[in-house]
């Protein structure tokens, strides 16, 4: 899989909620103050009628959508991944999850790349609290042609989902076409020495490292874990007994990210050395993207790292 | 609408002796906001809401929506409701007990009647019928969509950000209760967080604001036709009450805002509330 020139992950969200906003009249937009951030100008002038400007009120915005939800709509609500999650938890919480309202939020500005804004805005907890959430549906895309297809496959899917992408570009590398499944993990690379379970922008770095590796003589196995809740649990399993070393790669505190959770599975169905490449126990700070991903570790050259340690 | 077959003192008076022997036997609950909201909701769902029993839907097509923001005051709901045909009376007595659909604040997960959102946790229940207003508008449906709230619930932010949205968008299918009955848990509500002039706010955050008698029932059928007059913008009704109201014991004391009663203050209770339309 070679890169097709770097985009962002936003802008494949924003590409996806025009175009099912043009299919489905039923789906409808809300933002708080970061339209153009979010990539929504496309849906928010094409569907006027159906498109919201909440303000900064983001608790607001998320009961909003909730009621939008009970009488039939399919409501996106987009801000950053910190305000979609931390700031509005109870109302997730209450409006969405627990009265099973068919809210899909858009989260952007996930993670450490968000870059020079800093760790005020820097979530790097979100998948824990949101995969925590009863009901909720959680997705993390790798690229921008995950993102797009991701975006129109949670208006078709049923019941609340939390859908997480990124500020900066980074390469473009699936195909516009997927194969792209809510639930079903993607076999990207086969191998069978050891296995790498990567999500998010970590995926590329994944790719990346099973060239690496290959060079070595190890011929690792890579799974693309773009659905981190409903977890495509037997992929993990069936390749984890096959290869018997697992790595996981993310974007994300080790708290209650990917790697705990699969190793939760492991221990449970499967136990094999294993290895997480996540942030440590910490807040981050500003910096470019590139230099931040280097400064904790969230690179090709640390999962090759790890992958060594298990052999 | 159908004609609802008893008057509304009666209903009245039977759903009050509801809510103390649902808490009573509960041994928990909220009683004190569920007599102060009693006339004014008895009212709404006897001779406002657009709504049949039989037909109602979640999604709330084609029929006037309610939203309960102070989910604490479940009993009066769940009275109300049931006493309105939405599901059987016998159902009361199962409140707040394992499986029961009447759960301490109103769940949608058991698929109860009349209830198309969780609440129970404040401040929310304003920001979801700003939703289900506009969904409403979009679909070119005219029917209202009310929402009531507490006076002490109103010190949360989240109410001020969907009021400030609600007049922003000129969201004119919506009205909004608050059920002023100036206590809440700790005390009176002016020691407490001090929500202040509620009319003054309102009007200053651009609604239209209704005072009114929430005892009082002519004052409150006015309140309501007032409110559906066209608008151009959200409404918001300002309902005086007293927490306790009907029960001389609980009369304006916070005391009883979340408390059950023995089983000898509920006799003296009901000994005060007349049995109109028959116990469950």
């Amino acid at each position: 899989m070679t890169n097709t020139g770097n985009k962002d992950t936003r802008s494949g969200f924003g590409a996806g909620l025009y175009e099912i906003g043009k299919k489905d009249p039923r789906v409808v937009a809300l933002c708080a103050d970061l339209i153009g951030s979010l990539k929504m100008e496309a849906f928010a002038e094409a569907f006027p009628q159906r498109f919201f400007q909440c303000g900064i009120a983001e608790a607001n915005m998320m009961g909003t959508a909730a009621g939008l939800a009970v009488t039939g709509k399919i409501p996106f609500v987009g801000t950053f991944a910190e305000f979609a999650t931390g700031r509005v938890y109870d109302q997730v919480r209450q409006s969405i999850c627990y009265s099973q309202t068919n809210v899909k939020i858009a989260a952007s500005h996930a993670g450490i790349t968000l870059g020079e804004d800093g760790a005020t805005h820097q979530t790097m907890e979100d998948i824990a609290l949101m995969r925590a959430m009863p009901h909720m549906t959680v997705i993390n895309p790798c690229d921008y042609n995950q993102t797009r297809l991701a975006t129109m496959a949670a208006a078709e899917w049923k019941g609340p989902v939390y859908l997480r992408f990124g500020r900066p570009s980074v390469p473009n590398f699936t195909p516009a076409d997927g194969p792209y499944e809510i639930g079903k993990a993607w076999l990207m690379e086969p191998g069978e020495d050891v296995t790498i379970l990567a999500t998010g922008h970590l995926v590329w770095e994944a790719l990346e490292a099973v060239k690496i590796l290959g060079a070595k003589g190890i011929k690792a196995e890579l799974i693309n874990i773009h659905t981190i809740k409903p977890l495509d649990m037997q992929a993990i399993i069936d390749s984890a007994r096959k290869t018997g070393a697992v790595v996981t790669a993310e974007e994300h505190l080790v708290a209650g990210g990917l790697g705990e959770l699969v190793a939760g599975v492991l221990a449970r169905h499967c136990p094999v050395p294993m290895r997480m490449v996540a942030m440590e126990d910490g807040f981050g700070q500003s910096g470019t993207p590139a230099e931040l991903m280097n400064v904790y570790g969230l690179n090709a050259a640390n999962i090759v790292a790890k992958v060594c340690e298990l052999r | 609408m159908q004609q609802a077959p008893y008057s509304v003192p009666d209903y009245a008076s039977q759903i009050r002796r509801d809510i103390i022997r649902m808490v009573t036997s509960a041994t928990s609950g909220h009683p004190g906001g569920s007599l102060s909201s009693t006339d004014f909701m008895t009212v709404l769902y006897a001779e406002c809401l657009k709504q049949t029993p039989g037909q109602w839907s979640r999604d709330g097509r084609n029929m006037d929506m309610f939203f309960l923001s102070i989910g604490h005051i479940s009993p009066l709901f769940y009275s109300l409701l049931a006493r309105m045909g939405y599901f059987p009376v016998s159902e009361l007595a199962t409140f707040r007990k394992l499986g029961s659909r009447l759960q301490g604040h109103p769940s949608v997960e058991n698929g109860l009647p009349g209830i198309h959102v969780a609440s129970g946790s404040l401040g929310q229940g304003l920001s979801v019928a700003c939703g289900a207003a506009l969904s409403k508008q979009i679909d070119g449906d005219n029917h209202k969509v009310y929402v009531l709230l507490g006076d002490g619930e109103s010190e949360e932010g989240q109410v001020w950000e969907a009021a400030m949205f609600a007049a922003h968008h000129k969201i004119n299918n919506l009205i909004a209760m608050t059920d002023w009955n100036r206590q809440q848990i700790d005390g009176p509500v002016e020691k407490i967080g001090g929500v202040g002039d509620l009319c003054a706010k309102w009007k200053a955050f651009g609604w239209r604001v209704i005072t009114c008698d929430g005892h009082h029932y002519d004052e409150i059928r006015q309140a309501y036709a007032k409110a559906n007059e066209p608008q151009e913008g959200p409404v918001m009704i300002l309902m005086h009450t007293n927490m306790g109201q009907g029960v001389d014991f609980m009369f304006d004391s916070h005391k009883w805002h979340g408390k059950a009663p023995s089983a000898e203050q509920e006799k003296q209770a009901l000994a005060q509330l007349k049995e109109t339309i028959g116990d469950y």
